[in-house]
């Protein structure tokens, strides 16, 4: 009982977790298209006068934005949920065609405790879809490892000047309840 | 919807001239006539060339406007590219970046797949939808005075601006820039950062 009060703490704590992570890795810009699972992080991030924010009205006006931001110096993230994974496919290119950076910040649907049948089909392929467009792909199940994995994503993103996502398991984010 | 006008203006004319008074100014340019356009009028470090991604200059445009505030960017783009990335408008124009001109060589053609016509040459008005998403300036320009007016705004005026050029279909001889990706990322970054560039 005490364990999973533990846990439950630690998981409402990681988006702030995330935040922090980004300001660290010197994320100046962040894009997104809204997903349940970052809706913290958006109000965080919006929050801060010392992050740019854009809304967005689809993925992949965050992977040419991306671009854009590293050809003018700073350093961005993109955050999405993974059925947006599917909009960025072609863009991608553009990124790894010029070697630029990137970081996608994926929240998973259509995999564990899923509901929405529709789901699926782009969830199961997330990860398999990232990887035949290049990206480097890092997968969080637990809350308490996700700022160390982001962190060491963007070391390689900026760094390394690769094409990175993380997912971050549906596990994490918890079951949407169908009933409310 | 605009009433059907005589287009008379020439791509690589235009072009020329919007390049002409470059000054300190960004270009980002789409995939691909307005690509062959710029490079037409000459190759600068301060022109990122796309070779794909078709949809995604403005918003290459927007980031770049974004991380450099202190300078004007100009995206020179197609009305197949723009066609492509239309959500961009709204975007664009919720995040309203001051510094940021969007420049569309229309001419109502995709100019790279055989010439097969586009919706712009069927009624859709883009300056019509950049304003209606809430773009600062926008205008369709038909004729050369008009030309000149619209190339004070993309340089001078209030973020964002839409200007759609009217252009013919005349044949144009091909010209390259370079196109290793990894190439036009580095001249470009190191004519923007300086050294900053490889950090």
């Amino acid at each position: 009982m005490v364990k999973q009060q533990q846990n439950n703490e630690q998981q409402s704590h990681w988006p702030l977790q995330i935040f922090e992570t980004l300001k660290e890795a010197e994320i100046s810009q962040i894009s997104y298209v809204p997903d349940a699972g970052h809706a913290e992080l958006i109000k965080f991030c919006d929050a801060d006068n010392r992050i740019k924010t854009t809304r967005l009205t689809t993925e992949e006006e965050g992977v040419a934005m991306a671009l854009g931001a590293w050809l003018g110096g700073e350093r961005s993230a993109l955050l999405m949920q993974s059925s947006g994974v599917g909009n960025c496919i072609n863009m991608f290119s553009i990124i790894q065609e010029t070697r630029s950076p990137m970081l996608i910040l994926v929240t998973m649907r259509g995999e564990w405790g899923e509901f929405n049948p529709w789901q699926l089909p782009m969830g199961q392929g997330t990860a398999k879809s990232l990887e035949d467009a290049g990206l480097i792909v890092y997968r969080v199940e637990t809350a308490e490892e996700l700022g160390e994995t982001i962190f060491a994503a963007s070391q390689i993103a900026f760094n390394s000047y690769r094409a990175v996502a993380v997912l971050i398991g549906q596990r994490i984010i918890g079951f949407k309840d169908w009933r409310k | 919807m605009e009433v059907a006008k005589k287009i008379t203006l020439n791509r690589r004319k235009v072009t020329a001239q919007v390049l002409r008074d470059r000054g300190e100014a960004l270009f980002v340019t789409g995939l691909g006539s307005t690509t062959w356009d710029a490079a037409a009028a000459g190759d600068h470090p301060n022109n990122f060339y796309l070779w794909g991604g078709m949809g995604g200059a403005t918003m290459t445009g927007l980031g770049l406007a974004r991380a450099q505030p202190g300078r004007r960017v100009i995206v020179l783009t197609g009305d197949g590219e723009m066609l492509m990335g239309i959500g961009s408008l709204a975007t664009i124009a919720v995040a309203k970046p001051g510094n940021l001109s969007v420049c569309v060589i229309d001419n109502q053609h995709y100019g790279e797949t055989g010439m097969q016509e586009t919706h712009t040459g069927h009624g859709v008005d883009l300056a019509g939808m950049a304003s209606a998403a809430g773009f600062k300036q926008s205008m369709t320009v038909w004729t050369a005075e008009a030309l000149e007016e619209a190339i004070t705004l993309l340089y001078d005026a209030e973020g964002p601006v839409f200007i759609a050029v009217k252009v013919t279909t005349e044949r144009v001889p091909m010209v390259l820039p370079i196109r290793d990706g990894t190439a036009i990322r580095a001249r470009f970054r190191q004519a923007v950062l300086g050294d900053r560039a490889f950090d």
